[in-house]
């Protein structure tokens, strides 16, 4: 049983992959998954993130580095010997089969005899939800139901490993979170170490232990959700994941774990120099998330004049125009009354708190 | 433009504008099929007395019953031949990049821009007892004396396999393009090797593409009168030759006619079974 197996561990070491037109899809990827583990691969559609799926899949053979499974080194196997599920973007549904068939395939192709069959693929579809459709063709089925059973067809193999392709993108918002809370049960009782490839986030951050973050082929950094939001570790990651203020200015003086940094805005604050040390007379970007801004009264902060207020919902968000001529967001949770700011007002503002800037030395 | 109707259905005016090729059809298709299984029915060459003496006459004689199954057992072979070779073409052609996928419609093509006489012919140079392989067989000692190769079964097939591929290789193409290819990789990460992947997804995905493939070159095959007389020559007659032989040389209508009726007969019964295995295949067509 898959649900007593637990999960394998699954490690990506020094993984490289060129096109055969010499150019890098994945450079030095290192990853180290531990058995059990949900992991999302979340970068923008080109970085990389597919490709890196396909070769732990087996359908790429990458140009160096290693692919091990638990104890195994899988660099060699065929995607048919690797045993790892895949759950396809467009689920993939062999559409000349019934349900029961496409969930049996994989036990099929394995030698089991038909009887075994028929039961583990109906004990699969009711651990799916779906006991009724055993009989009904893909096409007749809803995308969720679909990918339901494209579920249920992967953990029919008892895998290792689990890789989700961007899963959630082709179901509509509603019933996406469904799907999300839907897989996370599922990965919870069987236990298979997950990989979901993801350009969403989001997802991301709400369904993984812990995010792999790519650009352009390399990893920028690989943590929990709250690392990667709270303390990324690279420009990319900062703006990438989330929403943040770009911010130019000048180191003034710099230690391991502040640095005050004069901003071209007009103000000095203090921040976290988030990629290392910084040197002192240095020009840096500051990052600092629109929600970790706040009004304040005194000379403290930087000044700036409000453009724009939107309330979306439960927070507000203002535009701020800096005097360097940049547009800085700020946005403030909802709370009792909200004083509303009209436009051409002047403020000042200032990070919450010192952590919650970050700075990277600046890149021409 | 006044207001149209809240009824009209969009797509409900097409029945007329199949009238010019219904009244074509009618006038050089219908009528003449007509008037041939009129002259059918009749026992003399003169059309003077009624009877079913032609078909009798045409079923209990063992040789045009032979050459009935020479020509259907022909057809077969030469569909045989072109789905084995046509279908790894089809495949190869959904599996490489642009420049090769032009490459390969160009070779299948090809057949189809040289005319039938003139591929004939080339046919009669390659297989004939001084021709390209036996010359190249002999001179290179592999065989002493010519093989006979033209005017036998084994050329006929040959030459209307070679000239039938493009109709059988084009449906393959369409109906393999319409699988989706992550179909191959999620049953090869389920565990299928090639083989089951082949036969359990890909085959069944394309029977449409099969059905008409097939349909298609079996028409075509038996009734490629050209190439059937000119490669098998007088010592291998089918039924196009019969017929034309019937009616030309023997002016014999009436038997003429009735072969032709229980050629078409045959044909189409050959063909209602692709069709019904293909709409049996129908539920496989909604990749």
């Amino acid at each position: 049983m898959a649900e007593a197996q637990g999960g394998r561990s699954l490690v990506v070491d020094a993984v490289t992959h060129r096109y055969p037109s010499g150019a890098l899809a994945v450079e030095n990827i290192n990853l180290d998954i531990k058995g059990g583990e949900i992991i999302a691969l979340l970068g923008p559609s080109g970085c990389g993130k597919t490709t890196l799926l396909r070769i732990i899949a087996g359908f790429i053979a990458q140009t160096q580095g290693r692919i091990i499974i638990g104890d195994d080194i899988v660099d060699t196997l065929p995607p048919n010997r690797r045993a790892v599920g895949i759950v396809f973007q467009n689920y993939a549904l062999f559409p000349h089969l019934s349900i029961s068939e496409n969930v049996a395939y994989g036990l099929a192709a394995r030698g089991i005899d038909k009887a075994t069959r028929q039961r583990e693929s109906q004990r699969l579809l009711e651990l799916v939800q779906l006991p009724t459709m055993a009989e009904r063709l893909p096409r007749q089925l809803s995308g969720g139901q679909q990918q339901r059973v494209a579920l249920a067809r992967a953990l029919a193999i008892k895998p290792s490993i689990l890789l989700l392709d961007e899963p959630f993108a082709a179901l509509d918002k509603n019933l996406r979170l469904d799907m999300q809370i839907e897989v996370k049960r599922l990965q919870r009782v069987s236990g298979i170490t997950t990989l979901i490839v993801t350009h969403d986030q989001e997802e991301a951050l709400s369904m993984a232990d812990r995010v792999a973050v790519l650009s352009q082929g390399k990893l920028e950094q690989f943590g929990t959700p709250s690392d990667v939001y709270d303390r990324p570790q690279t420009l990319f990651v900062n703006t990438f994941v989330g929403s943040s203020n770009r911010m130019p200015g000048v180191v003034v003086s710099a230690d391991r774990t502040a640095a005050k940094i004069r901003l071209d805005a007009g103000a000095e604050i203090i921040a976290r120099p988030a990629a290392g040390a910084l040197t002192e007379g240095g020009r840096v970007t500051v990052c600092i998330r629109p929600e970790h801004l706040q009004f304040v009264g005194d000379e403290t902060g930087f000044a700036g004049v409000v453009g724009m207020s939107l309330p979306l919902g439960a927070t507000v968000v203002h535009e701020v125009t800096t005097a360097d001529g940049s547009g800085v967001k700020i946005s403030q949770a909802r709370i009792g009354e909200t004083r509303a700011l009209d436009s051409g007002a002047a403020v000042r503002l200032a990070p919450l708190a010192p952590s919650l800037a970050n700075a990277f030395p600046a890149t021409l | 433009m006044g207001a149209a109707p809240a009824s009209r259905d969009v797509t409900s005016y097409g029945m007329g504008l199949a009238a010019p090729l219904a009244l074509f059809f009618l006038l050089f298709f219908v009528a003449p099929l007509l008037q041939l299984f009129w002259l059918s029915l009749h026992n003399d060459t003169a059309g003077l007395h009624w009877g079913l003496g032609q078909y009798l006459h045409f079923l209990t004689d063992p040789f045009s019953l032979s050459v009935l199954g020479s020509t259907l057992l022909l057809g077969a072979e030469v569909t045989a031949v072109c789905l084995v070779l046509g279908f790894p073409i089809a495949w190869l052609y959904q599996r490489v990049g642009p420049r090769l996928q032009t490459i390969i419609i160009l070779i299948v093509l090809l057949p189809l821009l040289t005319s039938v006489v003139v591929r004939t012919f080339a046919w009669i140079v390659i297989l004939g007892r001084q021709g390209i392989i036996n010359a190249t067989l002999q001179s290179l000692g592999i065989i002493d004396t010519p093989l006979k190769l033209l005017y036998t079964q084994f050329g006929v097939v040959i030459a209307l396999a070679q000239v039938q591929m493009p109709l059988m290789t084009l449906p393959l193409i369409t109906a393999l393009g319409r699988i989706d290819p992550n179909l191959d990789d999620a049953s090869c990460s389920l565990g299928a090797g090639s083989w089951r992947t082949f036969f359990r997804v890909v085959l069944p995905l394309s029977l449409p593409g099969v059905i008409a493939g097939c349909t298609l070159t079996y028409a075509a095959a038996i009734t490629a009168f050209i190439t059937q007389s000119l490669v098998g020559g007088g010592q291998m007659l089918f039924m196009p030759m019969y017929l034309y032989q019937q009616a030309s040389t023997l002016q014999n209508w009436p038997f003429a006619s009735a072969i032709s009726i229980i050629f078409l007969l045959a044909v189409l019964a050959v063909v209602s079974v692709f069709t019904t295995l293909g709409r049996l295949s129908r539920g496989y067509g909604g990749a």
